[in-house]
């Protein structure tokens, strides 16, 4: 059985902070991470390997850095890296991503496609079912649960107030909550093999059977207008009033923030 | 000279920082409150690798190197010295002796699932007359056929009761002195081994240290480690790799507690400011930092040179010697910038400092460490 | 290059379950009929499902000027493909200039689905809709884990597809009187797109909430008075949809169990919102809170330190504070209630 993830790395953007003077992300020295549903997504994978003894292949779109993901990946046990790499790439909104990300798959054999629902950096959660779109097979969203059989797939689909208990003939694609699976550590072992032995196999704008008018910036649909950061968390306000006028002042708050 | 950390390095590093924080750290404090020995721990470790890391893979071990395995101890150290110990003590005491000294069949049977995590290891020296002056050793073994037949106690054993495996020195010659002695593998459950007293200890409370009793214990011959005699030699050349081992430990103790101080001082606010404005804290943070990273050098040196070189003695001394006065020096001064609350248990620094001052005792003495370099100096 | 002449009105995708109109698709309406007024045009429900026509009353009186309708047994229970394969041929078949979706579970598995297949764009999870000089919709949404906020367009693709965060658009007051315009469609072969098979619908359960997993939590201290005050907390977290957690005071006095501690020795927690009732704020329980997205604090003492990290600080008496929050908040929950 051939099993697909794709992963993403991702800055941590848990640990991005405002800088209260310029009123702009401090992005230095924030670690580069694999976007958590991909790490579970692969994770799942390699779960399924140690089971039926499938081959795990991990892809990544990215700049060069993105090496480090995959590398994390192999060390984690997966078998095979690919890194879609090339300039012509850059700029990508998710149709474009996902267009990119399906001529690099349509390369290899697979049963099973994992990627994860959302990445934290770009919080859309479009890619995966896009890509499952361009390929032409079933995607499954939300999986919080997967099991797998000769041929098919089963999976527990999430929604908000329920779940559906779902069965699809491979090959498909899933997305991959966090919860899906606990994702396990590297070995040592593992690191200095896929540091030292590992090959990673590169692909360009060559290499895809893609449409220029589909892929990068130019191939994107959606344009970003402008990005502007968030007011900075300033000192809070208190008051002190009679408790009608305090309790008033505070649902207007929480109103303005949409908690209420 | 490349001071950078090759790529696997650093994503190692990351790795054992990863683990720490995520799976150790948590219960650092409720194993040193409890002097409980984390076993769920030792689970995890073994399920990753980590009681194997600088062994061969054809040994069931990781294929890493010594670096590596120092700075699994450095990491698991920064946050729970306990759990740093018992890796060091199983790693570089109770398997790297049946690596360098052991036979084939040796390695099949004790080494291989020692470096799977499989079994713990243990390191029985020190006696209650014999602790620097490790030469007065008092448990006899005797031959008796295919066996030996074992007698005396050993104290102080890091791993104690909780190990499977333990390598035993006992006196097979008296008469020729350190040249009488050997070593032995002996496995928890043969005939005649107990488990003695448990010590109650200022620090590390959580790492198992009990006395070992031999009561006509009987070891088979086979698992004696090299010839007789070789026993004082094996112990010595053990020691110095376990004082890499215990360097890291002391090393990362002192990085956890300089890690937590930098925190705090941003937080406590006194004279209407964080105390970490004062330049008074500054200053003693500043040269807390210098004194940790001179001693990762040290350790580190020590961790390549075992691997590369045929004698490391020195350069494990040296940093054994450095990185344990360190850790106990960060560590006091630490405690003080945290002012009272830094003597509370609600806070991990106490801890901290009391868990440094065993690096400066066991393993060689800060006072055996200083012979060693001396010794090589004045050859 | 698409005529973007030939596309016109606000489509609005209106999510059921088992004949229940999310409250993100009044949101929609609501939101629609403002941009369609901006755009001289109508708002268009699109009901997909089977035996679900009873529905177009409801929908017309919140925002629906004309409704759009696929009833299908094959759409009963919401499925990726048969859902998608229809809204497509909608999509082709009117030729909308925007449509809308709750991003919800079905919303953000639907919408990149049908917005790739008929390859126009789409953005997700926004949070503010506006129209430009250009009559084109501006699309601003959260990115980098909420950290900044971009504002997207569609400039050449149609219609432009947005998926819209639940809770934030205002749905209309109810109007009456409008009579919609229903089209019922007929999509051929939706049953045979099937290429899933559903074996169950399970509901879920809630269970005890982990603090550290909670969203919103309502914490107590010792300046509430006595343990039975916590029952208002409880009742806060009630309507507000949230957890109640504990500082090390109340726990020591044993009104609150341990792993509801929030603090040095307790948990840390970062939930979107935190509210701390009758705590002072001692530097072991900030450790443990001053993460939250969200701080509000309630406490008699104005100089608490509580209140140096409170977003939003009130001085006064939390027994009589607590209660009006309820009130006050379960009174808009039901104002907000379709009928």
């Amino acid at each position: 059985m051939n099993v697909i993830v794709c992963i993403k790395q991702v800055p941590d953007t848990t640990e991005v902070r405002l800088d209260p003077v310029t009123n702009t992300l401090i992005r230095d020295g924030v670690p580069s991470i694999i976007n958590p549903d991909d790490k579970a997504g692969l994770e799942a994978a390699l779960a399924i390997k140690d089971q039926t003894g499938a081959k795990v292949t991990v892809i990544s779109m990215g700049p060069p850095q993105a090496e480090n993901a995959l590398r994390e990946a192999l060390a984690m046990g997966a078998d095979e890296a690919v890194l879609v790499t090339d300039r012509a790439f850059g700029g990508a909104d998710t149709w474009a991503t996902s267009s990119t990300l399906a001529a690099a798959i349509a390369k290899f054999d697979y049963d099973l496609i994992i990627t994860g629902r959302q990445a934290i950096d770009g919080d859309t959660a479009q890619v995966g079912p896009q890509i499952a779109e361009h390929l032409g097979i079933p995607n499954i969203s939300y999986a919080e649960e997967i099991k797998v059989e000769e041929g098919y797939i089963q999976v527990k689909r999430q929604y908000e107030e329920r779940y559906h208990l779902i069965r699809a003939e491979l090959p498909c694609l899933i997305t991959a909550l966090a919860e899906l699976a606990e994702p396990r550590y590297m070995s040592p072992g593992g690191i200095f093999d896929a540091c030292r032995k590992a090959e990673i196999t590169v692909l360009s704008r060559t290499d895809l059977d893609v449409d220029d008018s589909n892929i990068g910036l130019k191939g994107s649909p959606t344009r970003v207008k402008r990005s502007f950061t968030k007011q900075a968390k300033g000192k809070g306000s208190v008051i002190e009033k009679d408790t009608l006028e305090s309790v008033n002042w505070l649902i207007d708050r929480l109103q303005e923030k949409y908690i209420i | 000279m490349d001071f950078e950390l090759s790529r696997e390095h650093t994503m190692a590093r990351q790795l054992f920082r990863d683990f720490a924080e995520n799976e150790v750290k948590p219960l650092a404090e409720e194993v040193d409150e409890e002097e409980r020995f984390p076993k769920e721990t030792v689970v995890k470790l073994a399920r990753y690798g980590f009681l194997g890391i600088p062994f061969a893979k054809e040994h069931g071990g990781q294929g890493c190197d010594t670096l590596t395995y120092a700075m699994c101890v450095e990491e698991l150290s920064r946050v729970c010295a306990t759990t740093g110990v018992i890796v060091s003590a199983h790693t570089s005491l109770g398997a790297e002796p049946i690596r360098k000294y052991g036979t084939n069949e040796q390695k099949e049977k004790y080494l291989v699932p020692l470096a799977k995590g499989e079994k713990l290891g243990a390191f029985g020296l020190t006696e209650p007359n014999a602790g620097t002056d490790a030469s007065g050793q008092q448990t006899k073994a005797v031959l008796d056929g295919d066996n030996y037949i074992l007698n005396g106690t050993k104290i102080f054993i890091t791993n104690g009761g909780e190990a499977d495996i333990y390598i035993i020195f006992a006196m097979t010659d008296k008469s020729s002195g350190t040249k009488g002695i050997s070593a032995f593998i002996v496995e928890k459950g043969f005939q005649g081994f107990s488990i003695g007293k448990k010590e109650k200890k200022m620090g590390i409370r959580g790492s198992a240290t009990t006395e070992l009793v031999f009561e006509d214990c009987i070891v088979p011959a086979a698992n004696r480690l090299s010839v007789e005699g070789k026993g004082f030699g094996i112990a010595m050349g053990t020691l110095d790799g376990g004082r890499i081992g215990i360097a890291a430990q002391a090393l990362g103790i002192a990085q956890g507690a300089l890690d937590e101080t930098v925190n705090y001082v941003k937080e406590r606010k006194q004279f209407g400011r964080s105390i970490s404005h004062f330049q008074n804290t500054q200053f003693q943070l500043a040269d807390l930092k210098s004194r940790i990273e001179a001693a990762r050098l040290l350790v580190y040196r020590a961790a390549l040179a075992k691997d590369s070189k045929a004698r490391f003695s020195e350069e494990a001394a040296m940093a054994k010697l450095f990185a344990s006065e360190t850790a106990m020096a960060v560590t006091t001064k630490c405690v003080q910038l945290y002012g009272g609350y830094g003597y509370t248990r609600d806070y991990p620094i106490e801890r901290m400092m009391r868990d440094a001052k065993i690096t400066e005792i066991y393993e060689g003495t800060s006072e055996v460490q200083r012979m060693v370099i001396a010794g090589a100096m004045l050859k | 290059m698409i005529n973007k002449e030939e596309y016109k009105g606000v489509f609005i995708f209106i999510e059921q379950v088992e004949g229940e109109v999310a409250k993100v698709s009044y949101e929609l309406l609501g939101k629609g009929q403002e941009l369609a007024q901006e755009l001289n045009t109508q708002v268009t429900a699109v009901l997909l499902g089977h035996k679900v026509g009873n529905l177009a009353d409801k929908l017309a009186k919140y925002g629906a000027d004309e409704i759009v309708s696929v009833d299908d047994p094959a759409l009963d229970i919401y499925m990726t493909e048969p859902y998608a394969k229809a809204l497509a041929a909608i999509v082709d078949r009117f030729k909308p200039d925007i449509m809308l979706f709750g991003a919800t579970a079905i919303g953000r598995d639907l919408a990149p689905r049908v917005s790739a297949r008929v390859h126009t764009g789409l953005t997700a999870d926004c949070t503010k809709l506006e129209i430009n000089e250009e009559k084109s919709i501006m699309m601003t949404r959260p990115a980098f884990g909420g950290n900044i906020m971009a504002t997207i367009a569609c400039p050449d693709h149609r219609p432009q597809m947005a998926t819209v965060r639940p809770g934030v658009m205002e749905q209309i007051p109810k109007r009456s009187g409008i009579v919609p315009k229903v089209h019922n469609v007929t999509v051929e072969n939706l049953s045979a797109s099937k290429n899933v098979e559903i074996i169950e619908v399970i509901k879920k359960i809630s269970a005890n909430v982990d603090i550290m997993d909670a969203n919103v939590l309502i914490s107590g201290g010792r300046g509430l008075g006595c343990p039975e005050n916590f029952a208002l907390l409880e009742e806060l977290a009630e309507v507000l949809g949230g957890t109640v957690s504990s500082s090390r005071a109340a726990v020591d006095a044993g009104w609150q169990p341990k792993d509801r501690q929030v603090g040095q020795t307790g948990k840390t927690v970062r939930p979107n919102l935190y509210i701390a009732c009758g705590i002072s704020g001692a530097i072991q329980h900030l450790a443990g809170m001053e993460e939250s997205e969200i701080i509000v604090a309630i406490n008699k003492d104005p100089s608490a330190p509580i209140f140096e990290v409170a977003d939003y600080g009130v001085v006064g008496d939390v027994c009589k504070i607590v209660p009006g929050l309820i009130n006050e908040i379960s009174r808009l929950r039901e104002q907000q209630k379709i009928v």
